[in-house]
């Protein structure tokens, strides 16, 4: 199994995602440069946190035009896996590859802070190895993490089971309190139709060392190389 | 020949951004302000060989595939 991060101008949390799959996972991974094309050899990709293109314009929209993405979604309609943190969940939706937008969080602020989340399925290759309803201690850091959608985009998600994570307090009730920045029904990560494109705003793989204040996100990483083991023919 | 392309949120989303706004305008003595809308606009200089229709539907395609985001914001094209 082959891992990938790929790294846009502006990309900061690329190395971090690295961090986590060699040393964790214990996974080879590669850097991939916004201007390659070939992602033949690898089994999932992580479109890594960070201020891609500055953030200029909107939040991922420059990103959405690199080289690299039409691979991506050539390599997800393969059915192949992609994980989004931060930047990259917002390049995903900017991409269309996820539903939704990220706007500006309700209280104007860039937080930066652990919150917790709640495990809302765990019928997806990055989070069946975890314990649903279970709640998670990660960080976030962004100014744009407030996630809207249409009604009927809401609909949908919530039908097919498309919410993975949810903003949550201690005791994994998702209050307004325990909402960060204003997301739509606390919605703090989604999954495409096919299950095997996920975004999410916050960062687990800054969460993967009990030494950095948490590793509850470990079970996101150890979930999707749990698949990519038993279904190697597959993916 | 220029475009002058106008983004703006689309009525029902959340614009934290304005609301700051209308407060910090509110503080310098301005009432009875109703809502403030932040929006974005862009002037594009187009070749001045390009006729008008031409114009407008290469900027309306820039303002619909770039510039504005179909989930959260609408746009409107100028040509002059």
């Amino acid at each position: 199994m082959k891992f990938g991060v790929i790294v846009f101008p502006g990309s900061n949390c690329d190395h971090d995602a690295y961090h986590v799959i060699s040393k964790h996972v214990g996974q080879p991974v590669d850097f991939i440069w916004h201007r390659d094309t070939d992602l033949s050899s690898y089994d999932a990709v992580i479109i890594p946190g960070g201020f891609s293109y500055g953030d200029y314009l909107r939040v991922g929209a420059l990103a959405r035009f690199s080289p690299v993405m039409n691979s991506v979604k050539d390599f997800a309609a393969r059915g192949r896996l992609v994980l989004g943190i931060c930047n990259g969940f917002q390049i995903l939706c900017e991409a269309g590859l996820l539903p939704g937008a990220l706007i500006r969080n309700r209280d104007l602020h860039f937080i930066c802070e652990h919150i917790n989340i709640r495990v809302e399925t765990t019928e997806t290759p990055f989070t069946n190895g975890l314990k649903a309803a279970s709640v998670l201690r990660v960080p976030i850091a962004h100014a744009e993490g407030n996630y809207v959608c249409d009604d009927e985009t809401l609909e949908e998600l919530k039908r097919d089971d498309r919410i993975i994570f949810r903003y949550c307090d201690a005791h994994g009730e998702t209050t307004d309190e325990a909402n960060p920045n204003g997301s739509r029904d606390s919605i703090a990560g989604i999954c495409n139709r096919a299950r095997n494109v996920l975004g999410l705003m916050p960062h687990p793989e800054r969460a993967c060392e009990d030494l950095l204040g948490s590793s509850d996100g470990s079970g996101v990483f150890s979930s999707l190389a749990a698949t990519l083991a038993a279904h190697a023919s597959v993916y | 020949m220029k475009a002058k392309v106008y983004v703006t949120l689309k009525p029902g989303v959340l614009d934290p951004q304005g609301k700051a706004i209308q407060h910090s305008v509110e503080l310098l003595g301005f009432n009875g302000i109703a809502d403030v809308r932040q929006g974005k606009y862009f002037e594009i200089a187009l070749d001045d060989k390009l006729d008008q229709e031409s114009a407008r539907e290469a900027a309306t395609k820039m303002a619909r595939e770039v510039l504005s985001n179909p989930v959260i914001e609408d746009y409107r094209v100028e040509i002059e």
